[in-house]
């Protein structure tokens, strides 16, 4: 061993050297130095236009002039609550958005479970493929296509015709509120697309709770003698409720924004997010489509304080 | 290997094929030689469609503007998400929830509300909107990809790794480059490919901030309530699943925890 | 010169205080344990040492030189980590040629050393295995040799051996002490486990609360444990504070005794002067081969252990709820400090 001194020297460093050890000496500085840039970004462009929206809430327009009136007035507010056109929009957005969590998580359960439970590791990697391509498989050429396969002349009403039940998805069709004049101009069809379109969503939080969950504590439940239903309830389900929570954030808050859906495939009914569309365009409101854009960012804060308890925010 | 029971093969492999359904119906429409209606099954296969949706000018121009938006955007997004994982990811300083919280709501709230809260702001400000508001858009919520992306890579990364480099000798720039750099930089591509595919795809919050500009999903938005160009739109459908599936499977692939990888 | 001197060193997380005013010295050639239960201060301190931490106050001094703002890159002193902190994307050469490389030393010195460093931990043949092809007790001596190789005043140890099992573990521990001998570096050892730094090290600090309860070497911290904490945690012996020590040693000065200086009696038995008697209940017996372990709960409130020879505990019955009588000479009882 040779006698080198206690300290290196930062001989041969460069102006990097120089830049680490000042940053090293400063840690609350680098992490501004950090930080700053993207919360610059983010809080300009995004919570500062956001500001912006809800701001122009409290000013009104003027019917006759079409302008808006930048006197702060809770006008907006009230045409917002007291039109029952616009509660009804309000409660049929909810309707739907909870509709639609409940059954993506139906639908979502038992291929999150076979993935993740019995498939093997090869079969699991092409699941997960499976599930991620048409999550990310164009927004707008899926709805197109559901539009294509729910037509009058589509691929579904060809299905019923090819195995004679025509008259069932006629009699489906006649159900008042969620029936129509064909699947694509029904709530029902709807309803459909939305599942569709979210299910990738509510897959991958649950299989990811779902991995979490040592196969050494379902032999136990088994080994104490559940059935397994038994097992499920009581030892599955609880520890899964964290990615269920989570999925279930996805579909209710992208079910409450979209607009695109509603408006290709459909019923006449109004939306929230049409809502919203159509005031800030065609109607030049943009006081109450302001307004009407609190109503889901309420909505989802709610939702969001509610499932934070069963642990969302972890599983997300 | 464990006894699989029927009845949850059967639920799993349905789940998958409603999926998938769609996507192939619309590759199939493609071919299809009827132009009015949506009659199924199709009459005849053609090719006819694809040399005619690849004359239209107007598609291409279309298609130029989302690659450069989703271009600079992803950009963007992987300089200011890369800075914000680097400063989330392990520090610990009062206020941090909220600060994380801000990262996940572009994703979490509705992206009307990002899009219509983007087009106020812009006419307040009395800008055009046009290419450079496009991409303002698509990078905030392209910036929550790339975070949630490389964030998750660093936690992975034991901090004693970069204790041992910086003892034996690395500053923290060779460290960044030495240790840090190889560990994430799957992620950083991952990230990045998704954000390129969410941009190019993006319309929601697009339709507010383009102005007069139009982006390919915007194009195609158009043509759905044009019964004419039916056939075109079907090909260009398949045309935007395919540029956009390839970064999706690599980025899976890249992003799969290395024991899966073999 | 010392090797390492801290002075007045304080570090808090919060409103924990991690490292509470400490001071110590360690001398070049030393081997040095820091030994305490988990949050007690001892892995802070080794930070403070390599720099990845820095303290609030106090300083930090290397060969005499302040470094307490000294960034770990420009410290020589190397590090062995709990977890080895081997990187994953490189090979056992490329891992052990890491420290050099970053120094801008040539491809064939650095080469050239490398191997020489694998050659010391004897594990030539490995170079281009990765680390996860490495048995536990491989990659810590790639972690050895990766640290050895800038040739540092100090190496500091973090639990090295803390993953190995027993067998590994102690052919390590007499490995690592060779080593030290023939480098003649300065090592700061930071463990839990009281049996190891009480074998391997020239002087032990016993952490408690973020403050040294008792700098010194093996032997004293047996023979003469200074506090009550000290005695418990190095020795093993029964410590009696407060009213219990006053019932027992006369004065509420604490006072600790040893597991083997305590004689297990029948109930009755007589005690001889000079001797100190406690009645109580056996709550267990342990057969340990060679000894056998009694826990007793005396009437006076704690419970007592009594270590005796396995041959000679027939004397009484050895049944949980039996009564019986310890005694211990009053020469073997070490006063302590009050806490």
């Amino acid at each position: 061993m040779n006698a080198a001194a206690a300290t290196v020297p930062s001989a041969g460093g460069g102006p990097f050297r120089a830049i680490s050890t000042f940053l090293y000496r400063r840690p609350t500085f680098y992490l501004l130095l950090l930080l700053v840039p993207p919360l610059l970004w983010l809080g300009t462009v995004y919570l500062g236009t956001l500001f912006a929206l809800l701001t122009q809430s409290i000013y009104s327009i003027d019917e006759f002039t079409a302008q808006i009136v930048r006197t702060p007035t809770f006008a907006t507010y009230k045409q917002l609550i007291t039109q029952p056109a616009n509660l009804d929009i309000v409660t049929r957005t909810l309707t739907m958005a909870i509709c639609v969590t409940l059954a993506a998580a139906f639908v979502a359960f038992p291929i999150a479970n076979y993935m993740v439970r019995y498939a093997s590791s090869r079969t699991k990697a092409i699941f997960y493929v499976a599930v991620l391509v048409p999550m990310w498989t164009s927004y707008l050429v899926k709805v197109y296509a559901w539009r294509l396969i729910l037509a009058k002349e589509g691929i579904l009403s060809w299905l019923f015709q090819a195995i004679g039940a025509q008259g069932v998805l006629d009699a489906i069709l006649r159900l008042p509120a969620v029936g129509g004049p064909s699947l694509a101009s029904s709530y029902l069809g709807m309803f459909i697309v939305f599942v569709y379109m979210w299910l990738p969503y509510m897959i991958l939080p649950i299989a990811a709770a779902l991995e979490r969950v040592p196969a050494s504590l379902i032999q136990a439940s088994a080994d104490l003698g559940a059935r397994p239903g038994q097992t499920f309830r009581s030892v599955i389900l609880p520890l899964v409720m964290p990615g269920l929570a989570a999925g279930s954030v996805f579909t209710f808050s992208l079910t409450l924004g979209d607009y695109i859906i509603p408006s290709i495939v459909g019923a006449p009914g109004y939306f929230i997010g049409m809502m919203v569309y159509q005031q800030q365009g065609t109607a030049g409101n943009i006081p109450l489509a302001a307004a009407f854009s609190l109503v889901p960012i309420l909505l989802i804060a709610i939702y969001l304080s509610l499932v934070r308890r069963l642990g969302a925010f972890d599983a997300m | 290997m464990r006894r699989v029971p029927l009845a949850s093969r059967l639920a799993a492999y349905a789940g998958l094929a409603f999926l998938h359904f769609p996507v192939v119906i619309i590759v199939l429409y493609a071919f299809t030689t009827e132009d009015r209606t949506y009659q199924f099954p199709p009459p005849g296969l053609t090719l006819k469609w694809f040399r005619l949706a690849f004359e239209r000018s107007d598609m291409w121009a279309a298609m130029r503007m989302s690659l450069g938006v989703a271009s600079i955007a992803t950009l963007a997004a992987l300089i200011l998400g890369t800075l914000a994982a680097l400063a989330l990811a392990r520090s610990r300083f009062p206020g941090k929830d909220t600060l994380t919280l801000l990262f996940v709501l572009p994703i979490a709230l509705p992206g009307i509300i990002t899009g219509i809260a983007l087009l106020s702001a812009i006419k307040l400000a009395g800008l055009d909107p046009g290419f450079w508001t496009i991409v303002a858009g698509h990078a905030t919520f392209c910036i929550v990809i790339v975070h949630n992306n490389v964030i998750a890579r660093i936690r992975r990364i034991p901090a004693s790794w970069i204790e041992a480099s910086m003892d034996l000798g690395a500053d923290g720039w060779q460290t960044f480059r030495a240790v840090l750099l190889p560990q994430v930089g799957t992620a950083l591509l991952a990230g990045g490919m998704l954000a390129f595919a969410l941009s190019f795809d993006e319309i929601i919050v697009t339709i507010f901030t383009s102005g007069h500009e139009r982006t390919l999903p915007i194009w195609f938005f158009n043509e759905l309530f044009r019964p004419r160009d039916r056939p075109v739109t079907n090909v260009v459908a398949v045309i935007v699943v395919a540029v956009t599936l390839v970064p999706i499977v690599l980025a899976y692939y890249l992003t799969r925890p290395a024991e899966e990888r073999t | 010169m010392n090797a390492v001197e801290f002075r007045e060193v304080a570090r808090a997380f919060g409103t924990v205080r991690a490292v509470d005013r400490v001071s110590l010295t360690i001398e070049p050639g030393e081997f040095f344990a820091m030994l305490g239960p988990s949050g007690s201060g001892k892995t802070t301190c080794l930070r403070l040492i390599a720099g990845f931490d820095l303290p609030d106050s106090g300083e930090v001094l290397l060969e005499g030189r302040d470094v307490s703002s000294v960034p770990p890159y420009e410290r020589n002193v190397n590090t062995v980590f709990q977890d080895y902190a081997l990187f994953p994307h490189m090979t056992v050469l490329e891992n052990v040629a890491y420290g050099p490389r970053m120094r801008r030393v040539s491809l064939a010195e650095r080469s050239a050393r490398a191997h020489e460093m694998l050659d010391l931990v004897k594990l030539r043949g490995f170079e281009g295995r990765r680390p996860a092809q490495l048995s536990g007790g491989q990659k810590q001596r790639v972690a050895l040799a990766r640290a050895l190789i800038n040739q540092p005043k100090v190496l500091l140890l973090d639990e090295p051996l803390g993953a190995l099992d027993l067998k590994l573990r102690e052919e390590m521990q007499i490995e690592l002490r060779n080593l030290q001998r023939r480098l003649a570096i300065t090592f700061v050892y930071v463990t839990h486990d009281q049996g190891e730094a009480l074998s391997m090290s020239d002087r032990v600090a016993v952490f408690n609360s973020g403050r040294i309860e008792q700098m010194a070497n093996a032997r004293e911290l047996y023979k003469r444990p200074r506090t009550p904490f000290v005695a418990r945690f190095v020795g093993g012996a029964n410590v009696a504070e407060g009213e219990i020590a006053r019932k027992l040693g006369g004065s509420s000065q604490p006072f600790a005794i040893r597991t083997e200086s305590v004689a297990v009696l029948a109930p009755n038995d007589a005690v001889s002067s000079g001797f100190v008697a406690a009645d109580g209940t056996v709550l267990d017996v342990q057969f340990h081969g060679a000894t056998c372990r009694w826990q007793v709960r005396l009437d006076a409130g704690d419970v007592f252990s009594a270590t005796c020879n396995a041959g000679e505990s027939a004397r009484v019955p050895g049944h949980a709820g039996e009564r019986v009588r310890l005694a211990w000479s009053r020469e073997h009882m070490v006063m302590l400090e009050s806490a």
